[in-house]
């Protein structure tokens, strides 16, 4: 399988298709079949409850932790299925980073709190933790705000700044691909410029996947948006394309603001 | 007016009044038995009283009442002088008294028997004494110090002699043990463990009769009293702990006395079936076997509650677990005390006897009550709070701590540890908090499974292995209803029923706010700002 899949390895670095997701009796992911290019920005849009989070929570598995979800089809990070019983779940989330609605910063100190990943991986050679504290830092553009309080809690951190921590610790461990679900829809309008900012210059490095409520969010920071409907992908594509000239009725709808 | 009650204005007063309702009641509590406890120390005047039918009295005024039909007044006069009167309190009418007066030399003994004498000192017999003092008080003064330093020397020795005691007691089983594993085998063994037994109790021996010669020495020494009948008494020097004079005391002198008598009970051992002296014995057993029963119950609570909550499959088995953990909380102590004593004492230790200790039998080492089956009894009956607050505080973290955790690769194990048990550690620390207070207080189960009245070592020595399990021991909860119900002076037991009593919640606040500080210390260090 992997031979065959080598052209979609080096583009797409996700790929979805036929996927559906119960939770007990409702179905809230219908067929869904979506490929994911590397180093690009990926917007989910839709209604609440559309699913899109519910996508998202696949791609690192998220969803294990729901008793009643059952999945069906096929999720491939790298041409792997993700869903094979095979597969390393810890592995996976170390690779494919997330970011919650909510900024969750773990009630530790800053630096405990980028470090957090390598410590469970078992790495603590105060060097290398010291170097990747600095780097991810600098990367998510709060080093400047934080450097002479490392050590205090990350607990005191405004919302911007906690969400930014939350990002440098996703990216602390590496990750090619960071996953945020909703990650501005708790903050002000500066700290939401600052995020988007920061997700333009991750794009270099990282892919990045992002639920967002907001659509000129979509339109501002992503590549490509895919638009979700009832649990079903109602249609995917170029962002300037989805934004201007959508081809299905529904997305043209809710773009314009008559429902959802 | 209907407007009123619409804004719950009257629910706010009604809850407010029983808020203050339960401050008076707690504070009047605390002060019913401080007042009742710490008075007791207080050296009082002694009142020599001369009645109508041409008698005297002398003694301490515990109390006054008025007789609620007659109108008469009349005092509850401690007049002590066990051995003589019989009793130690009687009631005089005030319409019989004559004359009051305050005699500066009247003197109050505190002595090792019969309770207090109250009299008058005559004179002292200083045969092998030598007392430089004139007046017969002073002379007993200095008496007395010297007796004592002679009594610190011998109990060098009788430390000496437990030991040895100790040491032979030890040697005996150990012969017993090779018997009965075949006395032509262990023939020489058993001749070189005779020969350091024989030494041992030699020694013993030696040490024994130096103890008599020293005591007998000073035993002569007496002193000679006539209490306010004219009867005189002679009193041995050994026999007297305390010597005051409490009608000529300064202030100063009066404090001193006091917090004397506040390091007796505090640090010394109890006298006279425990109505007199100190509590130290039932102090350490109480707080030893409250950190026992915590160092049982809050590992097996925790974890028992971290496996309900986070691994547990939630179902009807986790439901009846949990209900059955609910109702552990609520069934009769007395329930537990019984249990303990089948399955712990009965059970486990009696095959714990006849498994290791069978050269003891019938005579049982864990096989009858003592500190270690007390302490799990109570760890029993304390775990289920334990295990809930646990439960709820894990419960209460955010989702957002456990996603981000493993989001970032964490497993559920690393979630738990790194994350999940510290910021829980505040509730589960609530828990410890209320289970101590709970097992301080428990006396039902513990007359079953190990306290004693009278325990005659302490299960903390320094014999190897230093911690004594399988020793019974004293409570001060116990101690209470002892003293105050079962002690053959319950009168004069009375004030040493609220001192006791004292002490246990001392004990309590005291254990419980170190608690306090630490969990408000850990809850300002996890308190989440951003949820």
């Amino acid at each position: 399988m992997p031979q065959t899949n080598e052209q979609a390895v080096n583009s797409n670095i996700l790929s979805v298709s036929g996927l559906n997701l119960h939770y007990g009796e409702a179905h809230a992911l219908k067929d869904v079949n979506l490929d994911m290019a590397r180093h690009q920005v990926t917007a989910f849009i839709g209604p609440s409850g559309c699913g899109k989070s519910t996508l998202l929570r696949c791609f690192n598995r998220m969803n294990d932790l729901v008793e009643s979800a059952r999945i069906e089809g096929s999720i491939r990070f790298n041409g792997d299925e993700i869903n094979d019983s095979s597969t390393d779940v810890i592995t996976l989330r170390r690779k494919i980073g997330m970011v919650f609605q909510q900024s969750n910063p773990f009630p530790k100190s800053i630096y405990e709190n980028i470090v957090y990943g390598l410590r469970i991986a078992g790495v603590n050679d105060k060097a290398t933790l010291d170097e990747t504290v600095e780097r991810s830092l600098k990367s998510t553009a709060i080093w400047n705000e934080v450097k002479d309080r490392l050590n205090d809690s990350a607990l005191g951190l405004s919302g911007g700044q906690a969400q930014r921590i939350c990002i440098a610790r996703a990216i602390a461990v590496n990750p090619e691909i960071i996953l945020m679900d909703e990650p501005c829809s708790a903050l002000d309008p500066i700290s939401t410029l600052k995020i988007e900012e920061l997700i333009e210059e991750l794009k270099s490095k990282y892919t990045i996947v992002i639920v967002t409520h907001n659509m000129q969010q979509a339109a501002r920071v992503s590549d490509v948006t895919a638009f979700f409907y009832l649990g079903e992908l109602i249609e995917a594509g170029g962002t300037r394309k989805i934004f201007t000239n959508p081809e299905k009725k529904q997305t043209e709808d809710y773009i314009t603001g008559r429902f959802g | 007016m209907k407007k009123f009650w619409k804004t719950g204005e009257p629910y706010v007063l009604v809850s407010g009044a029983a808020l203050a309702i339960m401050l008076v009641m707690t504070l009047a509590l605390a002060g019913v038995i401080m007042t009742n406890g710490l008075g007791y120390f207080w050296p009082r005047a002694l009142v020599k009283l001369e009645l109508k039918d041409g008698s005297f009295a002398l003694g301490q005024v515990m109390q006054k009442e008025k007789n609620p039909i007659s109108g008469i007044r009349r005092f509850q006069l401690k007049v002590g002088n066990r051995d003589i009167f019989g009793q130690d309190f009687r009631w005089v009418d005030e319409q019989d008294i004559v004359s009051r007066t305050m005699p500066a030399d009247a003197v109050l003994l505190e002595r090792r028997e019969h309770g207090n004498y109250f009299g008058f000192l005559q004179g002292v017999t200083a045969d092998g004494l030598a007392l430089t003092a004139a007046a017969p008080y002073e002379k007993l003064q200095q008496g007395l110090k010297l007796v004592s330093a002679k009594l610190d020397d011998t109990d060098d020795i009788k430390k000496k002699m437990s030991n040895l005691n100790y040491t032979a007691e030890s040697l005996r089983l150990k012969l017993l043990k090779l018997e009965y594993r075949g006395k032509e085998k262990n023939a020489a063994e058993i001749g070189e463990v005779t020969a350091v037994r024989e030494k041992a109790l030699a020694e013993f021996t030696a040490l024994n009769e130096q103890f008599a010669k020293i005591q007998a020495g000073i035993g002569t020494v007496t002193a000679q009293f006539t209490d306010v009948t004219g009867a005189g008494k002679d009193i041995a020097l050994v026999d007297i702990i305390a010597l005051q004079r409490p009608n000529s005391m300064s202030f100063l002198a009066k404090c001193g006395a006091y917090f004397e008598r506040l390091r007796e009970l505090l640090l010394d051992d109890p006298r006279e079936s425990n109505t007199e002296g100190g509590l130290f014995p039932a102090i350490f057993g109480t707080v030893m076997m409250v950190m026992l029963m915590s160092v049982f119950s809050l590992p097996f609570g925790v974890v028992a509650a971290i496996y309900l909550r986070e691994y547990a499959r939630e179902g009807l088995m986790t439901r009846m677990v949990r209900i059955a953990v609910n109702n552990l909380a609520g069934v009769p102590s007395i329930v537990y005390g019984v249990f303990g004593l089948g399955f712990f004492v009965y059970g486990i230790g009696g095959s714990i006897d006849s498994l290791f200790f069978p050269e003891r039998l019938p005579t049982p080492t864990f096989g009858t009550g003592g500190i270690l089956w007390s302490s799990l009894t109570l760890a029993l009956l304390t775990v289920p709070v334990v295990i809930v607050a646990t439960e709820e505080s894990l419960a209460s973290i955010p989702k957002g701590i456990r996603e981000g955790s493993l989001a970032l690769g964490a497993t559920k194990f690393q979630t738990l540890t790194k994350n999940l048990l510290p910021m829980a550690t505040p509730g589960i620390m609530t828990g410890l908090i209320l289970s101590m207070a709970r097992a301080a207080g428990e006396v039902a189960p513990l007359m079953i499974v190990g306290v004693v009245k009278l325990a005659p070592t302490l299960p903390f020595d320094m014999n190897f292995p230093f911690f004594h399990m399988d020793r019974k021991f004293m409570h001060l909860g116990f101690h209470i209803y002892d003293v105050g119900f079962q002690s053959p002076n319950v009168e004069a037991a009375k004030p040493m029923v609220y001192v006791t009593t004292m002490l246990l919640l001392a004990i309590v606040v005291v254990a419980c706010s170190t608690a306090i500080y630490l969990r408000n210390r850990m809850r300002r260090k996890y308190t989440s700002s951003t949820f």
